[in-house]
């Protein structure tokens, strides 16, 4: 029997936007609502714990960690426009550096948070501030863990050279949560390190 | 090709067919799962509110201990919102933006699984507490803080035990559900239309439901992100809501109804979606003012971003913040006053059909634009403080919850019931339903606005004598009798129907979008050839290939 079908003629051409890239940026408006909500807790609540330490007696300003961080939007770019152009080689590396610079920037949060816990006794539960910085880059941090395990996969299978150049639309989509988890470092950071010190 | 498929289901097990709606990613299917966990969620919060009911009918009652009604109306809340209201319009949504959109399935049909099992474990969680809530440190069983969960009152201090903890997580869970939903429908209906399905003739349910979900996506994480927090509080010894430790109370409360009013959007846009679709078909006339309409969705979703500290004017703001507060929430009627004049207007001069679907819609036209007027009421800050956290509130929101929402999810039951099961509902008892339980809802809710007036503050557990609150909490209590009474008139008729009713073939109600195109119910696959549309009613077209609307639009 069949549905009964309409077909009536359309004209000039369909295209509708990748529903891949569409659903991306979906995710990043919900996950940007959640990250608002943070940062604004942190920043109503700059300077009212009532007891120390303080953000300018403990925190130290993770310069190197932040140059890295910001630098792997760019050579992600760079990855993504190569792979593009059917350039698997160059993506292999550039991609693989995007890579590395993330985990930089990770193991060097990680190093920090090790001198705060075990160096200056420093926890979410010492004060308001520690419950605030902990949690705000702590939720950051753990966005840097999903995307670095995204960016893994992917090198994984482009080692094995199973990326090609048909691939880039989801290399794209995925650098776009990649851009999005470095802007969001920017805002992080100057809540951070620049308003709340 | 029918054979064969009956062939199918007779050598199936039981548990063959369970592992395959277990496992199904098809949209229709799942709509189907969200739509029948809702009503299992809505029998139960419905005996909750009788057992709540029972207890406020008489003064002095001792029916139910006070504890027991804590844990009831926050339960009964807790459920409507999340377990109830949101999964059914999710359910609807996912059965008919695809066929009406002409796509064989939702963008990504594995998320929208995903989705799915996430939202049905919260609302198993939530209710587990009744088992594990106690926890070891002896706190009550089921949480009991109310469905907004002001701080402090959820701090360790005052909420021993597990139960507060099962409320985050199951709230959490489902929030990562509705968001999945969300991401899904949204690149649904932005990617996935078929050819010459432009966003201008986009059936206005898709238009409602992209509203939604875009509202979902900056409401529902805003109420995650409080989640984490209550969870950072009570697990990790944080301080964000302990004012011992100079944390507030009411950034709580902000961000609750950061979330929480843009919610009650998020629960209505679906429905006027669902009205939208019925009256014109009902009125034998194409939507009036389409364009309006969409403009003033959207505009309503912006405004509903920027009014909720109306739920705030008793717990303390500067003049100036009160002034904001009720000036966004007023500009909010406008809009929705334009809605109400363009379904009024799409009605004048048609040719009425009072089939059920239509009388549930007129229903909801009268008293969503009551619930409206109390809510108008409610904005002027002054008015506010007086009836702040009274049953007038209490009756409000009702209204449009029930009275409004709920009367167009029935409307949506009579029109689309056909389409899902292939079989008409029964007319008759579809009128009887309506009839008695528009009874009840107005013995319920129209005089439960008068003890509000009087005085009778909400969530208290009973009340003296001689206040004059009896009679009017009497005649509220009487009424829950008929609203059951008309539940069970429709889920008898739901069930004998599915049985029993007329075979309703692809096309019953003589409508214009595409899921009417397909057969009754729509096969895997939604469409054999992808439909192709000029116009906002393609089966008008092809009904009437001498006059096709695409010569006017
Ligand atoms: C569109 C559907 C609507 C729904 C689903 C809805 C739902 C609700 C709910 C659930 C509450 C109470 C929350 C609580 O305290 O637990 C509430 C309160 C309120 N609503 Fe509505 N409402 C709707 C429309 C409106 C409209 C159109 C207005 C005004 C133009 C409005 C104004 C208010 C105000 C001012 C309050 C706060 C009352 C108070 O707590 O003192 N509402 N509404
Ligand atoms: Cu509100």
């Amino acid at each position: 029997m069949g549905a009964n079908v309409v077909t009536i003629p359309a004209g000039d051409s369909w295209q509708l936007p990748s529903r891949g890239r569409t659903g991306m940026i979906s995710l990043i408006v919900a996950e940007s609502a959640i990250f608002t909500i943070f940062v604004a807790a942190y920043v109503f609540y700059i300077g009212k714990s009532p007891d120390g330490p303080t953000p300018k007696q403990i925190l130290h300003v993770p310069i190197f960690a932040t140059i890295c961080l910001l630098s792997s939007s760019l050579t992600m770019h760079a990855a993504a426009d190569s792979l593009r152009r059917g350039k698997t080689a160059a993506f292999r590396l550039l991609w693989i550096l995007t890579l590395l610079l993330g985990l930089i920037f990770i193991i060097s949060t990680a190093r920090e948070w090790h001198r705060l816990i075990y160096g200056q006794g420093f926890t979410i539960e010492t004060n308001l501030f520690g419950t605030t910085y902990y949690s705000l880059v702590g939720l950051h941090a753990s966005h840097v863990i999903a995307g670095l395990a995204g960016l893994t996969i992917v090198a994984i299978l482009g080692v094995l050279g199973k990326v090609r150049s048909e691939h880039s639309e989801r290399c794209d989509i995925l650098a776009l949560y990649w851009h999005f988890v470095d802007a969001v470092w920017i805002v992080v950071f100057s809540v951070v390190y620049v308003i709340g010190r | 090709m029918a054979s064969e498929s009956i062939a199918l289901t007779v050598h199936r097990s039981p548990l063959q067919v369970v592992y395959e709606w277990m496992a199904t990613v098809d949209h229709k299917k799942i709509g189907l799962m969200y739509i029948v966990y809702a009503l299992l969620f809505l029998v139960i919060m419905g005996i909750e509110a009788i057992l709540m009911r029972i207890q406020l009918a008489h003064s002095n009652s001792t029916f139910l201990s006070p504890q027991v009604f804590n844990r009831l109306f926050t339960m009964h809340g807790t459920t409507g919102v999340f377990f109830v209201a949101m999964p059914i319009l999710f359910g609807f949504a996912n059965y008919l933006v695809p066929l009406m959109i002409g796509a064989r399935d939702m963008a990504f049909p594995r998320l929208n699984a995903f989705s799915f099992w996430m939202t049905a474990f919260g609302g198993l969680l939530l209710y587990a507490s009744f088992f594990a809530g106690k926890g070891f440190s002896q706190g009550g069983i089921a949480p009991d803080v109310g469905w907004f969960a002001y701080a402090p009152l959820t701090a360790p201090a005052f909420s021993p035990g597990h139960s507060t903890d099962y409320w985050t997580l199951s709230l959490l869970i489902a929030g990562v559900g509705s968001i999945g939903g969300a991401v899904n429908f949204i690149a649904t209906i932005i990617s996935m239309r078929c050819r010459g399905m432009t966003l201008s003739r986009m059936p206005l349910m898709a238009w409602m439901s992209l509203v939604m979900s875009s509202l979902v996506l900056v409401t529902i994480s805003p109420l995650t992100a409080a989640q984490l927090m209550l969870m950072v509080d009570r697990y990790m010894g944080g301080h964000f809501f302990d004012t011992t430790a100079g944390g507030s109370v009411v950034i709580w409360i902000h961000f609750f109804w950061i979330f929480g009013h843009p919610e009650v959007y998020v629960l209505i846009i679906p429905c006027f979606g669902f009205i939208s679709e019925i009256v014109p078909v009902f009125s034998r006339k194409a939507m009036f003012g389409y364009p309006a309409m969409v403009a003033a969705s959207v505009g309503i979703g912006f405004v509903s971003l920027g009014v909720w500290a109306h739920h705030m004017f008793t717990v303390g703001m500067p003049s100036y913040g009160n002034a904001f507060f009720v000036l966004t929430t007023m500009v909010v009627a406008v809009p929705t006053g334009i809605k109400i004049f363009n379904w009024l207007a799409t009605m004048w001069g048609g040719k009425i059909v009072f089939a059920t679907p239509m009388i549930f819609c007129i229903g909801f036209l009268f008293q969503f634009l009551i619930a409206g007027l109390t809510g108008i009421m409610l904005a002027t800050a002054p008015f506010d403080w007086q009836l702040a956290n009274s049953y007038f509130v209490v009756a409000h929101f009702h209204y449009v919850i029930v009275g409004g929402i709920l009367f167009s999810i029935f409307a949506a039951f009579y029109y689309w019931y056909p389409k899902i099961t292939g079989r008409m509902l029964s007319e008759m008892l579809g009128k009887w339903h309506f009839w008695i339980f528009l009874i009840g809802f107005h013995l319920t809710f129209d005089f439960m606005h008068v003890p509000g007036l009087l005085g009778m503050p909400r969530r208290i557990y009973t009340y003296e004598a001689g206040r004059g609150w009896e009679t009017w909490n009497m005649i509220s209590s009487i009424g829950v009798i008929f609203q059951a009474a008309g539940i069970l008139i429709f889920v008898y008729n739901m069930i004998q129907s599915y049985f029993r009713g007329t075979i309703a073939g692809n096309d019953p109600w003589d409508a214009w979008t595409l899921e009417w195109s397909t057969t009754s119910p729509p096969p895997e696959y939604d469409f054999a050839t992808l439909p192709v549309v000029r116009s906002r009613r393609p089966l008008w077209d092809l009904k009437h290939p001498d006059d096709p609307d695409w010569k006017y639009e």
